[in-house]
């Protein structure tokens, strides 16, 4: 069945205003938050309620027809990026918010709803959602689900996965069904945790149970700047050897640091070479002898200042110049690659020389922002669009510093997704055996391969027939390795 | 069957092959051989030899959970990790470790403190009757998905996977994750074999996220005469800001003292400070102690070997439930112990929803499967009228039993219902098409 005979059955399903066939309309939805990949896709639908979107799925895989989950978009690896000849299923009409239990320290919320939106209901209670992408003002829970999406405080909370107990789903046959009890211990696989992450792979969450977290009683945030990256990154490493486990610690190179000065004026210390953001939180006499101790390694490493805010307007005011850094790069480059990879935490300096050299080699400016504290850099490759050749040379350099990342011991993603992006790059990282092994997930929950399809792995595995178990005589038996008496 | 002699096919892959016992049994059904692996490569080498002849397989590690689960359909061989034992890597900057399936928590953490690090991960040692006094092995915990009371700050040992290394039953070798704990590249598989009983394949390496040793632990504990007073102390302790590493209740039997501990971590200043308001959160009657009450961790193992009122092997419950359902579960394993004329002892991790429940290992078979089944039922009742508008998960409490005595075991069923379990099937068919894995030890038959 084409896509266009489906049209009358989606409006049935989802409203008239629920279907999207005009061209220029579907346009819109052509690309996600990397915009390098586009694909029109055949047809847009937008349920609003679980069922609709098992409705949907269910006459995809009756047609044999790909199909595409997309919360707000904001993704930067071409996770939603639209399949030519299949359906998008947008989920942002999807916004209740089912529940909130503070009690059980839980609530349930609908897939379109956005990260913020969860902590700002769980606040009056004094709970909040810990999961942070940098997004998170538009960014929805599905989208964050089916990224496994982090943020610049998953040093200490964690990412998505630690704070997802329950899914209800509709599989790629078209079946609503729960993973997992909302408890985080139910009997049976852990299917919850293999689904967050799957980019979108294994089926749609249409309502998710998130753990929340409690308010700490009070948050500190440090300011330090340093000469260069690898006096910060001595100064990282300080602090993780004291055992002090911070919030987040965040680091920007020069480059970034100029940028976000001209964007937000964001006042950080002058002529730095590098800047961390070390964030705090907690009890507060813990809070006060950490932000002591971290002020104190910060000087040894030879921090030339250091500013402390517990303040939230003057907390906000340190976090402004890190948060504008990737916008703020667009003032100072007509076109820039953000790269998402990551490192032990030990290899920092080293991979950021040696990222250094290629840019030099090159001549293509590399701008550092990057989660000093778990080894996640994002290089920010600079480059002239309307210069032949360098927007080439700058995909170049961005490879290349993925092979960085590989050979450290590292990996080709921190919390961006493989998606689109890097499908290809999954042989450098991983075995084939391991991409095979992998995709028998797939083949039990999509055999027909028609869930957001193309993305994550190089090559499809054709799912084929599973054998049944054994049956009759005993196989060891039958081997003759023993007998029977 | 007479013990049948090694097989060549087994000790070609494997230098060290010898007949089983009946001390190798899993839940009663009594393996052909036990193979004991120098390595990954004769692990891989031993799966792959068994598949080709059709053996069904069980991994085992100390043996502290193997008579866990439902006793498996066959058994022809285990395959013993203890040799698998190496710390492949220990990089304190980085806060990670690489280990193989075979060390022992012990061994681990001996390595570790060193750096002054951890694998946050406290499950009771030796829980299996008559494995006292043995260490679980990191593989055999990350298998049964153990945790014990720290769980509520650190999680559960997939929280602290960042990396794991398994063998298919056909002896194909396959990692996913890595040693970075901040990761998203492919599927992670080390969520799918957390908890999967050796059912997957045989697991022989993970990486795991450390902490920093906290510098100070103080507990702070009380007692109260009644489940309702209990509970709310749970509540008030679990929801105060002064971040309590683990909230622990025991109550030894129905009409007894219920006891609750909080243990708080971190610099010792700020652990006295906040131990003092502790105390003020969970009202009268509280004391303060730098060691755990002897009864912490509800399934420590001189209880579960002995039985609290008794020597027989005693039958373990794992209840799981919304931490909000505190004092409604409670009223749900009372019911259902007067129903069945038992009266079990209850603890546990109160404030994150997981209670163990232990039955004398001299309860009457009928009465423990009248107390099993009473309890699943009153569980399945909505122990929170109109929660959500009925939109939330159907089922929001579970009830499994980890382990029991043989006569008990014949008569119930361990695992209970299991959501999502055609889809559990489906990924059992794909990762083990032969059925060889630990063949229905697993919830729903798998």
């Amino acid at each position: 069945m084409t896509v266009e005979a489906m049209v009358p059955r989606m409006t049935e399903i989802c409203g008239p205003g629920g279907v999207v066939t005009d061209p220029a309309e579907l346009r819109t939805y052509e690309c996600d938050g990397l915009t390098s990949h586009r694909a029109r896709p055949a047809l847009v639908v937008l349920p609003e309620t679980a069922e609709q979107v098992a409705a949907v799925v269910t006459e995809c895989a009756r047609a044999g027809v790909p199909f595409v989950a997309r919360g707000s978009g904001t993704g930067l690896s071409g996770g939603a990026l639209p399949h030519a000849d299949g359906v998008l299923i947008v989920t942002s009409r999807m916004r209740r918010i089912i529940a909130i239990d503070p009690a059980s320290q839980r609530a349930i919320v609908e897939p379109g709803v956005t990260n913020l939106s969860v902590s700002t209901a769980a606040r009056p209670y004094g709970f909040f959602y810990a999961p942070d992408p940098s997004s998170q003002v538009i960014c929805s829970v599905g989208g964050n689900v089916a990224e496994n999406s982090g943020g610049a405080h998953c040093l200490k909370n964690g990412f998505t996965v630690h704070h997802v107990t329950g899914l209800q789903i509709v599989t790629p046959a078209g079946e609503l069904t729960w993973l997992g009890d909302g408890t985080g211990s139910a009997p049976g696989y852990d299917l919850v945790g293999a689904f967050t992450g799957s980019e979108g792979t294994l089926g749609i969450a249409t309502k998710i149970v998130v753990r929340l977290t409690r308010i700490p009683q009070v948050i500190t945030t440090l300011l330090a700047g340093f000469r260069s990256t690898g006096a910060g990154g001595a100064a990282v490493s300080a602090i993780i050897g004291a055992g002090i486990l911070p919030a987040a610690i965040e680091m920007m190179d020069a480059l970034a640091i100029e940028a976000a000065e001209a964007a937000v004026a964001c006042n950080y210390p002058a002529g730095a070479g590098a800047v961390l953001v070390v964030e705090l939180d907690g009890p507060e006499a813990d809070v006060r002898r950490d932000v002591a101790a971290v002020r104190e390694l910060c000087e040894q490493a030879g921090a030339t200042e250091i500013r402390a805010a517990d303040d939230p307007a003057e907390r906000a005011a340190i976090w402004a110049g890190r948060k504008s850094a990737f916008a703020a790069v667009g003032r100072i480059s007509s076109a820039y690659i953000v790269q998402d990879g990551v490192v032990p935490r030990t290899a920092l300096g080293e991979v950021l020389d040696k990222i250094a050299a290629l840019s030099s080699e090159s001549g293509i400016r590399v701008a550092n922002v990057f989660h000093a504290g778990d080894g996640n850099l994002h290089p920010l490759v600079l480059y002239n669009d309307a210069a032949p050749g360098e927007a080439e040379a700058a995909e170049q350099l961005s490879g290349d510093i993925l092979d960085l990342c590989i050979q450290h011991g590292g990996s080709i993603t921190g919390e961006h997704g493989v998606g689109t992006d890097k499908a290809r790059y999954m042989p450098k990282m991983f075995s084939a055996d391991d991409l095979d092994t992998m995709q028998l997930l797939r083949c039990a929950f999509d055999p027909a391969g028609l869930c957001n399809p193309g993305k994550i792995f190089p090559t499809p595995r054709l799912c084929g027939e599973v054998p049944g178990p054994h049956r009759g005589v005993h196989p060891v038996v039958a081997a003759g390795l023993a007998e029977q008496f | 069957m007479t013990a049948a002699s090694v097989p060549g096919a087994l000790t070609r892959a494997c230098r060290t092959v010898r007949p089983a016992g009946p001390r190798d049994a899993v839940a009663g059904v009594v393996p052909s051989w036990v193979a004991v692996p120098s390595g990954p490569g004769e692990a891989s080498a031993l799966l792959a030899a068994a598949t080709e002849h059709g053996l069904a397989v069980v991994p085992r590690g100390s043996g502290t959970r193997i008579g866990w689960g439902a006793p498996p359909r066959r058994c022809d061989l285990i395959i013993d990790m203890l040799r698998l034992n190496r710390v492949v890597e220990h990089e304190a900057g980085d806060l990670v470790a690489r280990v193989q399936a075979g060390v022992t928590l012990p061994q681990l953490a001996s390595r570790l403190s060193a750096a002054g690090q951890q694998l946050a991960l406290d499950p009771p040692p030796g829980t299996a009757y008559g494995s006292d006094g043995r260490a679980p092995t990191i593989g055999g915990m990350l298998a049964t998905g153990t945790s014990g009371p720290r769980r509520l700050r650190y999680g559960t040992p997939r929280d602290l996977l960042i990396g794991i290394t398994v063998v298919r039953p056909n002896g194909i070798v396959a990692k996913s994750g890595g040693k970075v704990v901040k990761n998203v590249a492919g599927y992670d598989l080390g969520k799918l074999y957390s908890g999967s009983y050796g059912t997957l394949g045989l697991i022989t390496e993970a990486v795991f996220r450390l902490h920093p040793v906290p510098a100070a632990a103080v507990f702070v504990t009380a007692g109260f005469a009644d489940t309702a007073a209990a509970s709310q102390a749970v509540a008030a302790a679990a929801g105060s800001d002064l971040v309590p590493v683990a909230v622990e209740i025991d109550r030894p039997g129905r009409d007894g003292l219920v006891r609750v501990a909080v243990l708080l971590e971190g610099d010792p200043d700020g652990v006295a400070g906040r131990a003092a308001q502790m105390r003020g959160v969970l009202g009268a009657g509280t004391a303060t102690s730098d060691s755990a009450p002897p009864w912490w961790g509800s399934a420590r193992p001189a209880r579960l070997v002995t039985g609290p009122h008794g020597p027989a092997e005693p039958t373990v419950l794992r209840v799981s439930f919304w931490a909000a359902a505190l004092p409604g579960v409670l009223a749900v394993i009372d019911t259902a112990g007067q129903d069945a004329g038992l009266d079990p002892a209850v603890g546990g991790s109160a404030a994150v929803g997981v209670l163990h429940v232990v039955l004398d290992g001299d309860a009457d078979p009928a009465a423990a499967a009248k107390f099993v089944a009473g309890l699943r039922d009153g569980l399945g009742q909505d122990l929170d009228a109109g929660f959500a508008g009925g939109e939330g998960p159907p089922a929001r409490a579970s009830a499994v039993v980890l382990a029991a005595p043989a006569a008990v075991r014949d008569g119930v069923d361990m695992w209970g219902p299991v959501p999502a379990l055609s889809l559990m099937r489906a990924v059992k068919e794909q990762f083990d098409p032969g059925c060889l894995m630990a063949p229905g030890r697993f919830a729903g038959g798998l």
